[in-house]
């Protein structure tokens, strides 16, 4: 029950582009056609899945004041959490190289569809954003760490869609000039996080 | 030298590593000092705030040492056990699998005892927490503060608010045939001279729910110890 | 140096970010890490001030480094001098600014990957002077914090009816307003969506005055 509710929560009310505008500068650049948000939006879920856990795992058993202690008594008492940043940044670097190359290997289809975004991803703000967020809410378990970066990739995926959606409709309408592209998007996406917020107190 | 081949490549990671871990551990090391007060003495503030006492950071420790005359710390049972009360995380006690240890603060002053609980709860959207204050007779609420991180501002963020905490004083934890009772958060509004009931944040009723959880099973943890 | 430092040339690289090239508002770049912290004004301004000194520190030392760093992996390289960075100016907050550094949460964190620092190193300071890369880097980060504060100020003032300065404190605004003749605070500025709104008008209100800034789709 806990893991339905922290990935309903990731995905509808703690959304990270219209909760913590997380991602936004990816989220406005590829949100021109459907399909290659689409794309993106995919990417973000798989990656977000994958580096939460490791970071969480990281965190947990390296970084944390107390988590060598798996190393014995004489290490408890380390506290290695001012390098969180540069490592988490790391593991999603690297860890976005690995899964390159090994979708590539693996499954050239995928890669077809996901390639060209995946090195956009390892400087998306959402991804660090998610491992930051899994540091401050302090997940019992590795599962709700990886249920939280499912659901936060869906939210991300779901309000990157929705708005390219939106954005080639727009194409045919007439927008004061001034708020052509950026402008009309920011307050769209305004417009929707607030629909969003309605979500708000929903607890399974 | 080439500047491509891969032996500079690694050289150069190498002594890039070695120079930024300098740097950052030194700088760990020596702000750690500052970093670590600045959480003492807000933890010290919060606990002050519980008994109506607002003091600046700065005065913190001071008033802290001069009030808090005693810290205990209590087991499951209620029995008092050796250890630090101020050092102690709520949170990773209520969520260790094995023994529990609860602290407390006595404050005192002017002759006047009062019992003061560290609580700790889940708001809407993520942890709350506070300090209530007990007087002499372990029952009557004194004064209570909240805190949160990040509730909805105006709704929930309201448990910080001095509306909601003052109507808690003077509320009773038992009933007067010494069932535990606790104090319940109500929705639409208690009704006057209930003594375990106060008015619940319109709008911000999850929260108000936590608050409420936090309350009842806190103070049942440590329901042995004021019943003694 | 044969120019001199404050040359046209140098002030321009401060001056085209605050307008002709803001950041956010025109190169959409650090969008990201930031608006989620423009309740207040205070809290937006210690923000700013932390991502000018992490884009002109950056800067500086990748222009000193740029002839020595090897290209393979140049990435990770300014990733690292970015993370440290901002790691130290983490460290800095939570021991001298405590109370606001507990506001920014995991925002300072998140400087690291704001677009706006990647996006000077790549395209200015890999291939420029220490001395006009501190320039360019102050520049931008100073017009990514210009936009921080209009959106905090609007916010701030007709969220809660108050300012909160930093050194100064909270200035009560609009609350006797509120008080005295039925005035009610816009409780909706308070919430995330508004941010972006706010920023949105601002883009309109920017590109209405200079119009070659216009997309035409």
């Amino acid at each position: 029950m806990e893991y339905i509710n922290i990935f309903v929560k990731g995905i509808f009310i703690e959304n990270m582009i219209f909760a913590y505008f997380l991602g936004m500068c990816s989220y406005l650049a590829v949100s021109k056609t459907v399909k290659t948000a689409n794309g993106l939006g995919l990417a973000v879920i798989f990656v977000l899945g994958v580096t939460v856990p490791m970071n969480y795992l990281l965190e947990n058993y390296v970084l944390k004041e107390g988590a060598l202690s798996w190393l014995g008594q004489d290490y408890a008492g380390i506290d290695l959490s001012f390098l969180s940043f540069i490592m988490f940044i790391a593991v999603i670097a690297s860890m976005v190289q690995i899964v390159e190359m090994a979708v590539e290997k693996f499954a050239p289809a995928l890669y077809g569809a996901l390639g060209i975004f995946l090195p956009l991803i390892a400087v998306n703000c959402s991804i660090l954003g998610g491992a930051l967020f899994m540091q401050e809410r302090q997940y019992a378990n590795i599962g709700e760490a990886t249920v939280f970066g499912l659901g936060s990739g869906v939210g991300w995926w779901l309000a990157i869609v929705a708005i390219a959606a939106i954005r080639e409709k727009i194409k045919y309408s007439h927008i004061p000039a001034p708020l052509r592209g950026l402008g009309i998007t920011f307050i769209i996406t305004g417009l929707m996080g607030i629909a969003f917020m309605s979500f708000m107190g929903i607890k399974l | 030298m080439d500047v491509n081949s891969n032996k500079y490549t690694i050289g150069f990671s190498l002594v890039m590593v070695v120079i930024v871990a300098l740097i950052l551990a030194f700088a760990s090391e020596s702000l750690k000092p500052m970093q670590k007060k600045n959480v003492e003495r807000e933890k010290m503030q919060n606990i002050l705030q519980s008994v109506g006492l607002t003091v600046t950071r700065d005065d913190a420790r001071e008033n802290f040492n001069k009030f808090i005359t005693e810290q205990i710390v209590l087991n499951e049972k209620g029995e008092k056990v050796d250890g630090l009360a101020f050092e102690i995380d709520i949170l990773k006690e209520y969520k260790s699998g094995g023994q529990k240890n609860f602290p407390i603060f006595i404050y005192e002053n002017n002759g006047a005892k009062k019992y003061i609980i560290p609580l700790v709860g889940k708001g809407l959207w993520g942890p709350i927490w506070g300090y209530i204050a007990l007087n002499e007779d372990k029952n009557t609420i004194a004064g209570a503060s909240f805190d949160h991180k990040t509730e909805t501002p105006g709704l929930g963020a309201e448990i910080n608010q001095g509306w909601f905490q003052a109507p808690f004083v003077g509320k009773k934890v038992f009933d007067e045939s010494g069932t535990y009772q606790s104090v319940k958060v109500i929705k639409g509004g208690a009704k006057e001279g209930d003594l375990h009931g106060v008015d619940a944040i319109s709008g911000g009723t999850i929260t108000s729910k936590g608050v409420e959880e936090m309350l009842i099973r806190t103070l049942k943890t440590y329901e042995p110890y004021l019943k003694s | 140096m044969s120019e001199s430092l404050f040359s046209k040339k140098n002030l321009k690289l401060i001056k085209d970010p605050l307008n002709d090239s803001n950041p956010i508002t025109v190169q959409v770049l650090g969008i990201c890490s930031a608006l989620a912290i423009t309740v207040k004004v205070e809290t937006a301004f210690v923000m700013a001030v932390s991502v000018i000194a992490v884009t002109a520190g950056s800067n500086v030392i990748v222009s000193l480094l740029r002839n020595v760093i090897p290209s393979r992996i140049r990435i990770i390289v300014q990733l690292v001098i970015v993370a440290s960075l901002v790691i130290l100016v983490d460290q800095v907050l939570k021991a001298f600014v405590y109370d606001v550094s507990k506001q920014l949460s995991v925002f300072v964190g998140l400087i690291i990957t704001n677009c706006i620092i990647m996006g000077r190193l790549e395209a200015f300071a890999l291939a420029n002077k220490p001395w006009a890369s501190f320039m360019d880097g102050v520049g931008n980060g100073v017009g990514y914090g210009l936009i921080l504060v209009i959106v905090a100020f609007f916010r701030e003032i007709f969220g809660s009816g108050t300012l909160t300065l930093p050194g100064i404190g909270k200035i009560e605004i609009l609350t006797s307003l509120a008080e005295n003749t039925g005035y009610q605070h816009n409780g909706l500025m308070i919430l995330p969506p508004m941010a972006l709104i706010t920023v949105g008008v601002y883009i309109w209100i920017q590109r209405s005055r200079n119009r070659k800034l216009i997309e035409n789709h």
